[in-house]
């Protein structure tokens, strides 16, 4: 068990999987020779050489594109997209081409490859780099999504991540780079299991990424018992367990850093809501980021994103009254 | 899918194949036009009729590992590569028995056993996949090459240029080629292109290019031996323009009003058929009694195709949820 920060333990992951594949190659802006602009490829262009680990222009289409007609011949590409904003330009060649070749082609090509993305708020980088953007790709039948929240799921995850036939956009929240973990390299994650952070009886918290942790320190100033799930896996998200832990608890929080609107949130509310309508015993609820870009300014920053003590909040009053709280904005007067 | 492959191997090894290849593909897509006007065609078609010339030339010199994205317009192509009439028909009129089992339709076809990706229905979309699919070869060290086959449209989009990019500085072994149509859509490239020889696009990825007469094979075969060659013996990659005409509209009912008098007509004159029937005849391959035999023989065989799929089953509908996860169960 070694502790590593959640960058490193990127790099480990990638290291070994190079290691043991010789199919595994990496390309994408800056990686080889800079080592990545966030230092996620350190020490790979030296271990593994030019072949196999490229920079390539500033041209997400293309190397996307390229990452897919490598994965179908049997190669299995990990891209780096700097910022998922950037994968904007390239959306075509992960949603309507990679997603679609196995079924495309009878089920006689397959696309294993890896799209990482930083992604998230919290560093300053202003509206254009600092979304998370899972709504971009969830409802894309073909595409598995995975989140990181800490080093251990950074390693564990992106290993499996490389392992899978299928493409996979695995996101990166980039708050987390420079935090440290434990990382055991032999523990193995599946993609599409959700982890159990901690077991508790009043309420379960679904959360993802950087969120995960906000929860975490929400639940432990709240004195009460909350059960947190890492979900991780967007697609396929892990039904089974949300779906055991809410039967337990009665009472679903989902603390996602995505605007209200349209996020992966309100999936989960809908099924589980689907599910468990008679067993509730209190409004399934979202606590998210506002309607609004992410401004810059370290003010209005540290305000787009649910706090602990926000979420505290609406945890107690959803416990203590079984009614949905206002959004935490408006409770915390900011609009 | 061995009648794939050995259709394959025949268009490699016989001139008088790619002659009765160009008559098959005709037919076909007159057949496609009838059946889509009688209502037994649903969604969308996009015929070739006038570009069998460079379907024809590219199946005779690739190998069967050797791979090749195309578009939306790709009936030629896939029949050309050796997918059989049954299993192309069978995929537009969306029948289990066609060669993406009825979920892809005419503009989704594919066969890996040939070397046909999934053809794709977005603009630009092949041209990086066959990037990649050469980087693969490269850094396999494989002999392979990757042609990527569009039109002229293509050029406009950014997927061309980033992808022709990404290939000259990688020196993959790719091959471009565009099919110059004159039309991208419903409009003539003039109106959409300010320039009217497009290979010199190539020119700026420092790529090496030229233009070559889109409605001859053998003159077709010339320039794609030499790109082909300089991909095998790690040359990098190379950017053709075959100068060709469609000589149907767009797609489905499309009558191309657009088009200035007399234009279609005169390019008729230079049918690819006719261009390689003329030749066969003067070196004795072909005469007027075989020739009428041959187009009588394509005519009856492509009317039992048609008979014969119009009876094949149709998917089960839990094929809906089939070929979605690799490695899964269906």
């Amino acid at each position: 068990m070694a502790d590593m920060r959640v960058r490193q333990a990127i790099v480990q992951a990638l290291s070994d999987e190079m290691s043991e594949d010789p199919n595994v190659i990496l390309f994408g802006e800056d990686i080889a020779a800079a080592e990545g602009p966030f230092k996620t490829s350190e020490g790979l262009l030296d271990k593994f050489g030019p072949e196999r680990v490229r920079d390539t222009p500033i041209s997400e289409m293309a190397f996307t594109g390229a990452a897919v007609g490598a994965a179908m011949m049997g190669m299995r590409p990990v891209i780096e997209i700097m910022f998922m904003e950037f994968l904007g330009v390239a959306l075509d060649q992960l949603v309507t081409e990679a997603a679609k070749m196995h079924y495309l082609s009878h089920g006689e090509y397959s696309v294993p490859m890896v799209v990482r993305a930083s992604n998230a708020s919290g560093l300053g980088f202003g509206s254009q780099h600092s979304q998370t953007l899972e709504n971009w790709v969830v409802a894309t039948p073909g595409l598995k999504v995975v989140t990181l929240s800490d080093a251990q799921s950074a390693y564990s995850l992106l290993r499996a991540a490389i392992r899978e036939p299928n493409p996979v956009m695995f996101l990166e929240p980039r708050i987390l780079y420079a935090e440290r973990g434990p990382v055991d390299t032999s523990i193995k994650l599946e993609i599409g299991k959700a982890r159990l952070i901690q077991g508790g009886n009043d309420v379960t918290m679904v959360a993802m990424g950087n969120m995960v942790n906000v929860a975490k320190q929400a639940a432990k100033q709240s004195s009460l018992s909350c059960e947190i799930i890492d979900l991780s896996t967007l697609v396929p998200w892990d039904r089974q367990t949300v779906l055991a832990s809410v039967k337990k608890t009665k009472r679903l929080i989902v603390v996602e850093e995505a605007p209200l609107s349209g996020g992966w949130g309100s999936e989960i509310v809908a099924e589980v809501t689907s599910n468990l309508f008679t067993e509730l015993i209190a409004p399934p609820i979202r606590i998210t980021t506002p309607d609004t870009p992410v401004p810059f300014s370290g003010v209005l920053e540290a305000k787009f994103t649910p706090a602990p003590d926000d979420v505290t909040r609406q945890l107690k009053y959803l416990v203590e009254t079984n009614q949905a709280p206002k959004p935490w904005w408006v409770m915390a007067g900011l609009h | 899918m061995t009648n794939s492959i050995s259709r394959r191997s025949e268009i490699r090894s016989n001139e008088l194949a790619w002659y009765e290849r160009m008559l098959e593909i005709r037919e076909f897509e007159n057949q496609v036009n009838a059946l889509f006007a009688s209502g037994s065609i649903r969604g969308t078609t996009h015929l070739c009729n006038g570009q069998e010339a460079l379907d024809i030339a590219i199946a005779s010199l690739l190998r069967n590992d050797d791979v090749v994205a195309a578009t939306y317009r790709s009936h030629g192509i896939a029949l050309a590569l050796g997918l059989t009439p049954h299993s192309v028909l069978a995929e537009i009129m969306g029948k289990a028995t066609g060669c993406a089992g009825g979920v892809g339709g005419s503009m989704h076809l594919c066969d890996k056993s040939v070397g046909l990706l999934p053809t794709s229905a977005i603009i630009g979309g092949g041209m990086p996949i066959a990037a990649g699919a050469a980087l693969s070869f490269q850094i396999r060290k494989q002999d392979r090459v990757a042609l990527a086959l569009f039109g002229d449209g293509s050029t406009n989009i950014g997927s061309f240029h980033e992808s022709m990019n990404l290939a000259s500085i990688w020196k993959l072994p790719v091959i471009y080629i565009c099919d110059n149509n004159v039309y991208g859509e419903y409009s003539r490239i003039n109106l959409t292109t300010p320039i009217e020889d497009l290979h010199i696009r190539a020119e700026s990825y420092a790529m090496p290019h030229e233009k070559v007469d889109g409605m001859s094979v053998y003159t077709l075969r010339e320039a794609l031996e030499r790109a082909i060659e300089r991909a095998r013996s790690g040359g990098g990659p190379t950017f053709i323009e075959a100068k060709t005409y469609r000589f149907a509209g767009h797609s489905r009912a499309d009558q191309a009003p657009y088009r200035p008098v007399g234009e279609l007509e005169s390019w008729k004159s230079r049918d690819p058929i006719l261009v390689l029937e003329n030749q066969f005849k003067e070196s004795g391959k072909l005469t007027e009694d075989s020739i009428a035999a041959k187009k009588m023989e394509t005519e009856k065989r492509i009317a039992e195709i048609v008979q014969e799929v119009q009876n094949d089953p149709e998917p089960l509908v839990g094929d809906i949820f089939k070929n979605i996860w690799a490695g899964s169960r269906s």
